[in-house]
């Protein structure tokens, strides 16, 4: 049996600062709620947290996460479910000269999922307070 | 835009439509009465918008005895719903913070 085909997001981006500072604002609590979310993270591998976000109709903004990888300065890794799906979000730390090349992939979007009844439940929330412009565009 | 999406843009432009919709998708299926009790206007205006609704795939219906119920069909908000585009745009200003908290950070 083949595995439905998936796609991801991948982002990479370089920081002027050593892997150990990016490691630390990849794992430590505190840090993770000042550029992510709140949260309840430990780098332990198979630890469940939470990610949590403003609630918004239909949806209470948590995000259930599970540690996949903790690889210090490396590679982080965890589940990503929300509304029912599960996506799996991996941070690849490579040193630079300059500091640290950061690669992001958020991996596992199923073509059928995001046609799903609760990812439309999700995405039309965002897509109504920009309605009226589209709207006005169309004409 | 491909025309599914935009049939569903138009027929969600309009305020009292939108509050219909986002109705019947919070408290599930209804009846045309119960629509109109909480709508504001008449009933043949809310018949009226029903109908679009219908037009644009975004609400179902079936007949029980004398009533008409009438739900949500979220699914057809399908084309409206890319994924990949959201988490693209949401990593990217993620990781735009990530740069701003390593600036205030302590080396």
């Amino acid at each position: 049996m083949t595995e439905p085909a998936t796609r991801s997001v991948i982002i990479e981006k370089e920081y002027a600062h050593p892997p150990e500072k990016v490691w630390r604002a990849l794992t430590e609590r505190s840090l993770i709620e000042q550029w992510l979310m709140k949260n309840d993270f430990q780098p332990l591998v198979g630890h469940e947290f939470r990610l949590r976000s403003e609630p918004v109709p239909n949806w209470d903004g948590v995000i259930e996460c599970r540690v996949l990888a903790a690889e210090p300065c490396k590679t982080l890794s965890y589940t990503w479910g929300t509304l029912g799906t599960g996506t799996v979000v991996t941070f690849t730390l490579t040193p630079t000269a300059a500091g640290t090349h950061l690669r992001m992939e958020h991996s596992g979007f199923r073509e059928d999922q995001e046609k799903n009844y609760k990812g439309a439940k999700y995405g039309w929330q965002s897509f109504l307070g920009k309605l009226e412009g589209v709207v006005a565009g169309l004409e | 835009m491909p025309n599914a999406a935009s049939s569903v843009f138009r027929a969600l432009a309009d305020p009292t439509r939108r509050a219909i919709f986002e109705r019947l998708s919070r408290d599930g299926e209804q009846t045309v009465h119960v629509l109109t009790r909480h709508s504001g206007v008449s009933q043949p205006m809310v018949s009226k918008h029903l109908s679009a609704l219908k037009r644009a795939r975004l609400v179902g219906h079936r007949r029980r005895g004398r009533e008409t119920h009438y739900r949500a069909r979220p699914q057809a908000l399908a084309p409206l719903v890319d994924w990949i585009n959201h988490y693209s745009a949401f990593w990217q200003n993620k990781l735009d913070q990530l740069e701003d908290l390593l600036e205030r950070m302590e080396p």
